[in-house]
């Protein structure tokens, strides 16, 4: 259940304190409002259908075993990247029918489309973790031609976003400062809300634009 | 005014296909030509019966592209409110009539891999439609027509003839039925399923896909109804402060274009939304039929959809 870009708003993280909850907590974040095209990102539920696809990095595996079910794992294809976390031993006790653990995105992504040219309707798309994995992820879901308001996804770990230079185009990963440098043109961009799904990126924009090297102090994006 | 825009035009061609199904051809009046549309778009077609207007809605069959005529084929339902029969009955062709302009609740996905589309009896007509514009652009398709024998069932042999791959029909007198679950499975990522047909063929094919976990955006269908009859009530339309009679066979629609106040609409069969209504007071209870709100307004009372849904009660006040 998840909206991105305008859909419908949905409560965001909600943070449970119950015991089985107390590892997940430190890695839920509740994301301020914003702007409609920023995503809302949902909760992961076990929904009827003949095949489930998972995908989760770091802190994402934890909400993998939030809905995990014998049931659901026996159909389930689950695609990890740690990124140094170390939930790939919890994940594989579920035992999933396919298990995948990938060093990066970079390298899982070949999996991830391979899996989706040979899936029928009825897959169910489960995604879990940064917003740079979920939107590239979804990016992938939605071209092999799942709707994206039916893809599942749900925030944990890193708040860290993946950025788009409007001037140059590049994409510099994992940005938690703001503004930043461009990692390709050395601009110094503003890291703005408004999300490209099909970038599955922010946009960055030069901040000095007017006055070269008038460059406001760095902070937290969500300071 | 309110609908979409009208169109003068002359019957040029009436062809009946069996016992029930008639198809109906027009020309534009002016000579100019028609309005593109796409597949699965319906035209409300103004029917001047006596002192009373009748606005019923039909699919477009036509080719899409082809801008000199539109046709529709129609069923002759005999214990309907007598659009169809009218329409059977008293057109002739040379007769001038009123078109609006195409609109479209079920239009093709085209962002689909591939175009399931599940047709019951006289459903079969968006289908004829869609499958013209994507034949054009070689679209990924397949049909699964049921009807009730085969000499009702309209189009069928023009269709196997012209896609005997694509096609599929199931005649129910012959127990042929289509095999749900069988066809439903393995169809490749990005299938959109679409249904036009009675509802109760609708509700199976929405329950089914829903059970095998098919996203409710891959699943589109179209149902018009027919404004049922009932008893009449009577509402008082608060903006232009009058109170109207609502007759036995007349929608609440048309009780208010009877009484000279000018309400939206565009589908005149619950599906578009368009002439959603306030409701202001209600001392009784809303009969609602269309399948615009959601389950939680029906039960609020506090909306209603005149093309269709009736009242029984005391008081009902619209904010008309």
């Amino acid at each position: 259940m998840i909206a991105c870009g305008g859909g419908e708003a949905l409560p965001q993280v909600m943070i449970q304190a119950d015991k089985q909850e107390v590892l997940a907590y430190m890695s839920k974040f509740e994301f301020p409002p914003s702007i409609k095209s920023r995503p809302v990102w949902g909760r992961l539920e076990a929904r009827a259908g003949k095949h489930h696809l998972m995908i989760a990095d770091a802190e994402g595996a934890a909400a993998i075993l939030d809905i995990a079910a014998p049931e659901l794992m026996a159909k389930s294809h689950v695609i990890y990247i740690p990124n140094g976390a170390d939930f790939a031993d919890k994940l594989r006790d579920l035992k999933p029918a396919q298990f995948y653990e990938g060093p990066s995105y970079s390298a899982s992504v070949q999996r991830i489309r391979r899996v989706l040219q040979d899936a029928h309707m009825g897959l169910q798309v489960y995604l879990a973790g940064t917003e740079g994995l979920m939107g590239q992820a979804m990016q992938e879901a939605v071209s092999a031609g799942i709707p994206h308001t039916a893809i599942q996804t749900e925030h944990r770990g890193s708040t860290a976003r993946r950025m788009q230079c409007v001037h140059c185009k590049g994409i510099t990963e994992n940005v938690e400062v703001d503004p930043f440098v461009c990692s390709h043109c050395g601009l110094n961009l503003f890291v703005r809300d408004h999300y490209s799904r099909r970038l599955a990126a922010y946009q960055g924009v030069c901040v000095d634009a007017e006055d070269p090297g008038n460059v406001p102090a760095q902070k937290g994006i969500y300071e | 005014m309110s609908g979409a825009t009208k169109i003068g035009v002359r019957v040029t061609e009436i062809v009946p296909l069996n016992n029930l199904v008639t198809r109906f051809k027009f020309e534009p009046l002016d000579g100019s030509l028609l309005p593109t549309f796409s597949g699965g778009a319906h035209t409300v077609v103004e029917m001047k019966d006596g002192d009373r207007t009748r606005l019923n809605p039909y699919s477009l069959m036509s080719d899409p592209s082809d801008r000199n005529a539109y046709t529709i084929s129609v069923r002759r339902d005999d214990e309907g409110r007598g659009g169809s029969l009218f329409l059977h009955k008293n057109v002739k062709v040379g007769d001038e009539m009123v078109l609006s302009n195409p609109v479209n609740l079920f239009s093709l996905d085209l962002r689909a891999k591939k175009h399931l589309m599940i047709a019951g009896g006289i459903g079969i007509t968006p289908f004829m439609a869609q499958i013209k514009q994507l034949d054009r652009n070689h679209g990924n398709w397949e049909l699964h027509y049921s009807a009730r024998s085969e000499d009702l069932a309209s189009y069928a042999r023009e269709l196997t003839s012209e896609h005997p791959n694509d096609v599929h029909v199931y005649y129910n007198d012959k127990d042929q039925s289509i095999d749900l679950e069988q066809l439903l499975d393995g169809q490749p990522l990005g299938t959109h399923i679409y249904i036009c047909g009675p509802r109760g063929m609708i509700d199976w094919v929405r329950g089914t896909a829903k059970e095998l976990g098919w996203p409710r955006e891959a699943v589109h269908f179209e149902e018009f109804l027919a404004p049922k009859p009932g008893k009449p009530f009577e509402v008082k339309l608060a903006v232009s402060n009058k109170v109207i009679e609502v007759g036995e066979h007349e929608s609440l629609l048309e009780a208010i274009e009877r009484a000279g106040v000018d309400a939206p609409y565009l589908c005149r069969g619950g599906a578009c939304g368009q002439c959603e209504t306030n409701v202001l007071e209600c001392d009784g209870e809303i009969v609602h039929r269309d399948h615009w709100l959601e389950p939680d307004e029906h039960a609020s009372n506090e909306k209603i959809m005149p093309c269709v849904s009736r009242f029984t009660g005391k008081t009902l006040v619209l904010d008309r």
